[in-house]
């Protein structure tokens, strides 16, 4: 009796016996480039195409327009490494269960990488962004991003990110149109994504 | 629990009773000009901004060149990824066919004494029965995706592959919701109004109890990379973000021809797949994870590795294509037959025109209802247009249509097509034959244009029905051209070749 391992590659082999591997990976066409300064602009207009709020800040900005962000009353949780400081945020350590999490309004956090093209953020989870759970159970995700993380398209987004990492890519609030294609925002993710874009 | 595609009649049988349906036909025919409408406006933005590249069409042929350089070296691919999945501490599982799989997924679910498993939206789940599986078992397994809450609490079928509810509207999905919500968790809210916002805020509720107290999550994955051993799922709504990183365990079950060879190589797919799925250019959350990260999300992960059919189109040459599949959907969207019929008639998760190659070729030729399948098609090329990894299904169903009859070169009694190529070949092997055979056609187009009561755009006139053994069925659903009153080789013989 062999293995269902041995068996499936077995198969595999005989199916192919007559077809030659091509060894070389293949690269995909590129976009025209685009000049930086265009690339930022057209990153904040297709992120708030999916209907995300965006606004661009100077660095000496930032911390007010994070406080700005938070609705009054709001309660905050932020990761450890965040760029900014966020007054009265809890800290997440790690110790927070799924039921604290959800009982948290507002989360802030960093990001890896945004792309221009595909109005996307990625987060890779690291200091300053978090456990993934951190940025998906809180309602409002406040998302603080710079000018210099900002890429043209997908395949730059790529050769910057580690795969070893969990990563998260964002593209607006979550949404479903599964109701006789009528598209909602908002369905389990946060039903807000406020993008702050920086320099 | 929802119900399943098993004994399922033939694919006509299954569309007459379809196409019954107004309700269903006005919900299709929205939907897909909607989603065609969003996509075409997309592709066209592609071809804008990259005038120099190629634009569409070298991001297709990129797509396609990805998912064949896998499919074509598969073996080490998937010893590949095993051995990278492994090295990120998941534990790698192969299973030759649904038993197997649904084996392995119960089994780990027991080990935890799960008593329910959230799960992400996935095909391939559905393709093994896994949720029946686990029921079977005592365990529930509870749809996160809504159109699958949808299917679910209707005991229903999917109907498509991307909006599986498409066939419902919002009334009858409210009454889903209050009867059988408070069945199975937190009851749909009094006063619960049609509305599409309120009746997912009405999901988002009842599910996030599940999300929050579930031990372990299933999910599918739209791609597998060897070189880094990552999954990844491509989702809108966050349900599958909940499940991926929520639970303590995850069991993800991956058809071996989810492999894409390396991380760099995952740029074409991710292009394409929104724009051709949902029509937008990106999806709302994409997750990506290689085995366990300590401390954030689940730490116990598994992969199935599932052939199911998969090797036996693999070994097809035609039809290997197919399993470059990224469940799209677009070439559903498109197509005029699944338009009318919808996704049930077709008797399988995989309907459509993918799912009228998909189905054959992961089942193989024998039984009806998948023999039925090719032939439910016009061959008009539409999907094979639309499809971003240019899959060319045409060719593909006129490949299977020729190994269905192949299946039944034997039969004792032999089929009304076969007889009537027969006579074909008869009438067409002689020359005097053929002239005999065109005099009584000709009568006949005489008898018709005088008489018929259908005719052709143009004026031409048409025979409706005609009666006979496979006539009769081919002229039911087409209308056959009047035969010319006289043919060819007789006009020229009258005239000389038009000389006099």
């Amino acid at each position: 009796m062999s293995s269902a391992r041995e068996d499936i590659l077995g198969r595999v082999r005989a199916a192919l016996a007559d077809v030659e591997p091509d060894r070389e990976p293949v690269v995909a066409p590129r976009l025209a480039v685009r000049p930086a300064e265009e690339v930022v602009d057209l990153f904040a207009e297709r992120v708030e195409d999916y209907r995300a709020i965006v606004e661009r800040c100077t660095p000496e900005q930032l911390a007010g327009r994070v406080a700005a962000a938070v609705p009054p009353g709001a309660s905050v949780v932020v990761p450890a490494g965040l760029s900014v400081d966020v007054a009265g945020a809890a800290v997440d350590d790690g110790t927070l269960t799924s039921a604290d999490l959800d009982a948290l309004d507002v989360v802030v956090t960093d990001a890896r990488v945004g792309v221009a093209e595909t109005g996307t953020i990625v987060l890779d989870h690291t200091a300053g962004m978090g456990r993934r759970a951190l940025t998906l159970v809180p309602d409002r995700h406040v998302c603080i991003v710079r000018t210099e993380q900002v890429v043209a398209d997908v395949p730059d987004a790529l050769v910057l990110l580690d795969p070893a990492r969990p990563l998260t890519w964002i593209s607006g609030p979550s949404a479903t149109s599964d109701i006789e294609l009528d598209r909602v925002e908002g369905v389990h993710g946060p039903r807000t994504l406020h993008v702050i874009l920086v320099g | 629990m929802s119900g399943t595609f098993v004994g399922m009649p033939a694919f006509p049988e299954a569309a007459r009773a379809a196409l019954g349906d107004t309700q269903l036909r006005h919900n299709l025919a929205h939907a897909t000009g909607v989603i065609r409408a969003k996509r075409s406006r997309l592709v066209t933005e592609v071809e804008e901004s990259m005038p120099e590249s190629g634009g569409w069409e070298a991001l297709r042929l990129a797509g396609a060149g990805v998912k064949d350089r896998a499919l074509r070296d598969l073996e080490t691919q998937l010893v590949l990824l095993e051995e990278r999945l492994t090295a990120a501490g998941a534990t790698v599982h192969w299973a030759r066919d649904a038993a197997e799989a649904n084996a392995i997924v119960v089994a780990v679910a027991q080990r935890h004494q799960a008593t329910e498993v959230v799960k992400v939206k996935s095909m391939v789940t559905q393709e093994i029965g896994l949720n029946e599986a686990l029921e079977a078992e005592g365990i529930d397994a509870w749809e996160t995706d809504l159109a699958e809450i949808i299917v679910q609490l209707g005991d229903d079928l999917p109907s498509h592959i991307l909006v599986p509810a498409i066939h419902r509207n919002r009334a009858e999905i409210r009454e889903i919701f209050l009867r059988e919500m408070g069945k199975v968790g937190k009851p749909a809210p009094e006063g619960l109004t049609d509305e599409p916002a309120v009746l997912a805020g009405a999901a988002r509720e009842h599910l996030r109890e599940k999300f929050l107290r579930a031990k372990v999550a299933v999910s599918g994955a739209n791609f597998a990379i060897a070189e880094t051993g990552t999954l990844v799922v491509v989702e809108s709504e966050g349900n599958g973000r909940m499940c991926l990183t929520l639970p303590e365990v995850l069991v993800s079950v991956v058809g071996i021809e989810k492999v894409v060879p390396t991380w760099a190589e995952l740029d074409p797919l991710l292009r394409l797949l929104p724009r051709s799925s949902t029509g937008e250019r990106m999806n709302p959350y994409t997750s990506t994870w290689s085995g366990v990260t300590p401390g954030d999300g689940p730490q116990e992960v598994h992969v199935v590795l599932l052939d199911n059919g998969r090797t036996r189109a693999l070994a097809d040459d035609v039809g290997r294509q197919a399993l470059r599949c990224i469940r799209c959907s677009a070439c559903l969207n498109v197509c005029p037959v699944y338009e009318r019929t919808g996704g049930h008639a077709y008797g399988s998760v995989y309907p459509g025109p993918i799912g009228a190659i998909l189905n054959p070729l992961l089942k193989g030729t024998g039984d009806p209802q998948t023999d039925s399948l090719p032939y439910a098609s016009s061959l008009c090329g539409a999907c094979f247009e639309a499809c971003p990894v240019r899959i060319d299904i045409p060719e593909v169903l006129v490949h299977l249509r020729s190994k269905v009859v192949d299946g039944h070169r034997d039969d004792t009694v032999p089929k009304a097509e076969a007889v009537a190529f027969k006579g074909a070949a008869y009438a067409l092997g002689d020359s005097r034959r053929l002239a005999w055979a065109e005099r009584a056609s000709g009568l006949a187009g005489r008898v018709m244009t005088r008489f018929g009561r259908t005719s052709l755009p143009g004026g031409r006139a048409a025979a409706g029905r005609v009666p006979g053994p496979g006539v009769g069925k081919w002229t039911s659903a087409r209308d056959l051209p009047a035969p010319p009153a006289e043919s060819f080789r007789a006009w020229w013989k009258r005239t000389d070749g038009g000389r006099r």
